[in-house]
């Protein structure tokens, strides 16, 4: 049913939406809260980094921005993050399809690159200080630090999501249950993958 | 009967009823108990943010009289005043306490749908509360930014606090903002997914639509503050220059350069004006009915106030810079913000009509939550007329810095919702507490409450149309300040103390009632909405019993022509209504119409 007919429903007729004028499952709410919960927390996800990104193309104007240099390592990091999103999918797939000794593969696979990216991430953080490039040195640098060390941290707290799965998958009591907590892991790993891609793009670019 | 399983009764979703004292009062994941927590902890800072703003009164009733209070304490009462009641009361009540509450008994659920992420959202809000607290005991206090926090004052030394105080102050906002976000997903996901049969979102009671909607703002809002503490946190501390241009301090210069104040403002505003209305969005709703059903009357124009409620809450992203007129701004701007901030006040006075017409020839019960409801009719017109001013440029730009601001925000986002505050508490107690309050105490707390807040905040625009300057810790002598001013003043200040007073009365009675109180009717306000009609009162865990209402119609009717009651539960089946001699069958109403 569509917003607009929600919204200029008259509640205060005889609607047909009264219990006795439908079956239980006609009267079921469709989608999974868990998902429910998650498309709203990608959202909130997505203002946090609109609004940085918001911040960064203001400060950028002013005159002592100075652009960091690019690092080889953020492509390959880059290239990481993909093969982590690609294998949580392929779980996922694999997961319709009964191939279950790749399942288990799949996951803890894609928490090794997750954790790789993680790592190299660390690395490339090493190197900027390393060459002087300091978090209060420049502008460009501190938002560079914030932006791809926030990114860092929400890839982290997808590991819970990673380990409700985890444990839904090495029990492997529901199967239903199963495929959506695979499901909702793969879909959160795109959109940070997603994310990053803007985040890099927008230090690259600019 | 249809034969089916309600959802919360199926496979996991069946709790387990927890036993020990810790697990049914401390460590809950019962909304109820959470919902209660919320508020027990809310109000016991709102109750500082009172004595807060009692000694800034006294200051400024009565200058130099109160050695114990210096111009850093002022600013330091201030700002917590400002930021406590703004945030870790009204949002924390309305939502952590009244959403925790009712979004699972209005729906018909049986708890919100992720118990476990309700119950950290409450300890993380009660981390917060102790950070913020912990700031009143670090050396150099609490912040005294202003509760704007606007950078460069907000962390430069002159500034009271700019040591611990302003850190301790963010870091408390940011875990504020997770356990913001933890409840929020919960709310949301729960009114989307968790309705009981025949609850479809047209039948939602208002109360649901206004914490539904300001939720959402809320988790899209709260980012901003987010992303500015964070920022903020790193200029402070890491000594970046996000926001703190290169400036004098004391003489020296700082170590910052080439940041922008006016970013964080931006960024600080984007969250502030949704804030305004993640306070009055679930007020607006909670009065609607509390009005309803003690006017005995349907909503006047339910559609239109969802839609209101909706269009307020979308609109409420693009005004955010009515705020900063003074900070200087290219004048197309100015027009654009002015003309959205007047078009909020379209929906918003389509909403106060609709009140109004809701009790236009209703059989209107005094009872204390009406009281109070009309009570709040009347001062959000009167802040929301003088916030009409305010939001054209030019007469912000002269009124910008004066008490007229005072006045207008605490009688529009102060007042106003505390009023439905307590129209919401004392409606809801009865079902909370399974007790009743002591009447005569109630009605002298609004009428102490009412006309107290009128005598504080009436005067003040006066002094603000006479150009007294806010913000000022004493204003000494003052050509264009006359000496009645100061007279007034201090009768301010004597009904501030008046109102704080009173409001123990409030305490007390609740107190007394929840333990020595007589025993509530399960529905003592002969109200239609699923929570009344819970099998026991106050309900159990689960709310239901064995098995989830089922709900037949919307939440207004109310003095059906016909009916024998002058109210239909939303449970009650259509067959099974009583009807009066000589009526014919129950029929819904303009169902020949839809025929």
């Amino acid at each position: 049913m569509g917003l607009f007919r929600i919204l200029t429903e008259k509640p205060w007729l005889h609607s047909p939406q009264t219990p006795e004028g439908l079956t239980f499952e006609e009267s079921q709410i469709s989608g999974s809260p868990q998902k429910t919960a998650l498309l709203f927390f990608m959202g909130v996800v997505f203002a946090v980094f609109g609004l940085f990104i918001t911040a960064y193309f203001i400060r950028m104007e002013l005159d002592d921005w100075r652009p960091m240099p690019e690092s080889t390592l953020l492509w390959i990091n880059t290239l990481v993050l993909f093969l982590a999103s690609v294998v949580l999918q392929l779980t996922y797939n694999a997961l319709n399809s009964d191939r279950a000794n790749f399942v288990k593969l799949g996951l803890l696979a894609g928490a090794l690159l997750t954790a790789a990216f993680v790592a190299g991430q660390y690395t490339v953080w090493q190197q900027m200080n390393g060459q002087g490039y300091l978090i209060n040195s420049n502008p460009a640098n501190a938002f560079f630090y914030v932006l791809t060390g926030i990114h860092a941290l929400h890839l982290l707290g997808g590991l819970w999501v990673w380990t409700r799965a985890g444990i839904r998958v090495w029990t492997g009591t529901n199967p239903e249950k199963e495929r959506l907590a695979v499901e909702l892991c793969a879909l959160y790993w795109h959109f940070l993958l997603l994310v990053w891609l803007v985040v890099f793009a927008l230090l690259s670019y600019t | 009967m249809t034969t089916y399983i309600p959802i919360a009764d199926r496979d996991e979703e069946l709790h387990d009823h927890p036993h020990s004292f810790i697990t049914k009062w401390v460590f809950s994941q019962d909304h109820k108990v959470i919902a209660i927590q919320y508020g027990c902890t809310s109000i016991f800072v709102g109750l500082i943010a009172l004595v807060l703003s009692g000694l800034m009164r006294l200051q400024l009733g009565y200058p130099d009289s109160f050695a114990f209070i210096d111009p850093a304490d002022y600013y330091q009462f201030v700002t917590m005043h400002g930021m406590i009641m703004v945030v870790y009361l009204l949002t924390a009540l309305f939502l952590g306490g009244f959403g925790n509450y009712l979004i699972p008994l209005q729906l018909g659920a049986r708890d919100m749908v992720f118990p476990f992420l309700n119950m950290l959202s409450y300890w993380f809000f009660f981390i917060s509360v102790l950070i913020l607290l912990a700031s009143f005991l670090v050396s150099g206090g609490p912040t005294g930014a202003g509760w704007t926090l606007y950078p460069p004052q907000a962390i430069l030394r002159g500034t009271p606090g700019h040591d611990m105080g302003i850190t301790l102050m963010l870091a408390s906002l940011a875990v504020f903002i997770v356990a913001f976000t933890m409840g929020g997903l919960n709310y949301v996901t729960t009114v989307l997914q968790a309705r009981t049969h025949g609850m479809t979102l047209m039948r939602m009671p208002l109360s649901i639509w206004g914490i539904f909607v300001a939720t959402i703002l809320g988790l899209f809002a709260f980012p901003a503050l987010f992303v500015s503490a964070v920022m903020m946190v790193f200029d402070k501390i890491v000594g970046t220059s996000f926001f703190m241009p290169a400036i004098l301090s004391l003489g020296e210069a700082v170590d910052h350069k080439g940041g922008s104040p006016i970013l964080f403002q931006h960024l600080f505003w984007f969250f502030g004006h949704p804030e305004v209305y993640i306070v009055a969005l679930p007020a607006f709703g909670l009065v609607s009915d509390v009005i309803s059903t003690h006017a005995r009357k349907n909503i006047f124009g339910y559609r239109m106030m969802v839609w209101a409620i909706v269009a307020i809450g979308a609109l409420s992203f693009i005004v955010w810079a009515h705020h900063m007129y003074v900070s200087g701004m290219n004048p197309y701007f100015g027009f654009f913000f002015a003309f959205t901030t007047l078009v909020i006040a379209v929906p918003t006075a389509i909403k106060v009509y609709n009140w109004v017409l809701t009790l236009w020839q209703g059989n209107i019960r005094l009872t204390v939550p009406m009281l109070f409801a009309m009570g709040f009719i009347f001062t959000f017109v009167h802040g929301g007329l003088t916030g009409i001013f305010l939001g054209n440029v030019t007469i912000d730009l002269p009124l910008s810095d004066t008490y007229f601001v005072i006045a207008h925000f605490h009688m529009v986002m102060g007042v106003s919702p505390v009023l439905v505050l307590f129209a919401s508490l004392y409606h809801w107690f009865p079902k909370m507490s399974g007790k009743m309050f002591n009447q005569t105490m109630a009605k002298v707390h609004f009428w102490g409450t009412f006309l107290g807040t009128y005598a504080i905040y009436l005067p003040m625009h006066y002094l603000g149309f006479l150009g007294v300057p806010r913000r000022y810790y004493s204003y000494g002598t003052t050509d264009f300040i006359p000496d009645s001013a100061q007279t007034l003043n201090a009768n301010i200040t004597n009904a501030a103390i008046f109102v704080g007073i009173i409001q123990m009365l409030f305490i007390i009675n609740m107190v007394w009632s929840v333990f020595k109180g007589k025993k509530a009717d399960p529905n003592p306000w002969e109200a239609t909405t699923l929570e009344w009609q819970t099998p026991e009162n106050p309900p159990g865990h689960g709310n239901w019993g064995s098995k989830l209402p089922v709900v037949y119609r919307w939440a207004y009717e109310y003095s059906v022509p016909g009916v024998k009651a002058d109210f239909v539960p939303q449970t009650i089946p259509p067959e099974e209504v009583e009807m009066e001699e000589g009526a014919g069958p129950y029929i819904y109403r303009g169902e020949e119409e839809h025929a």
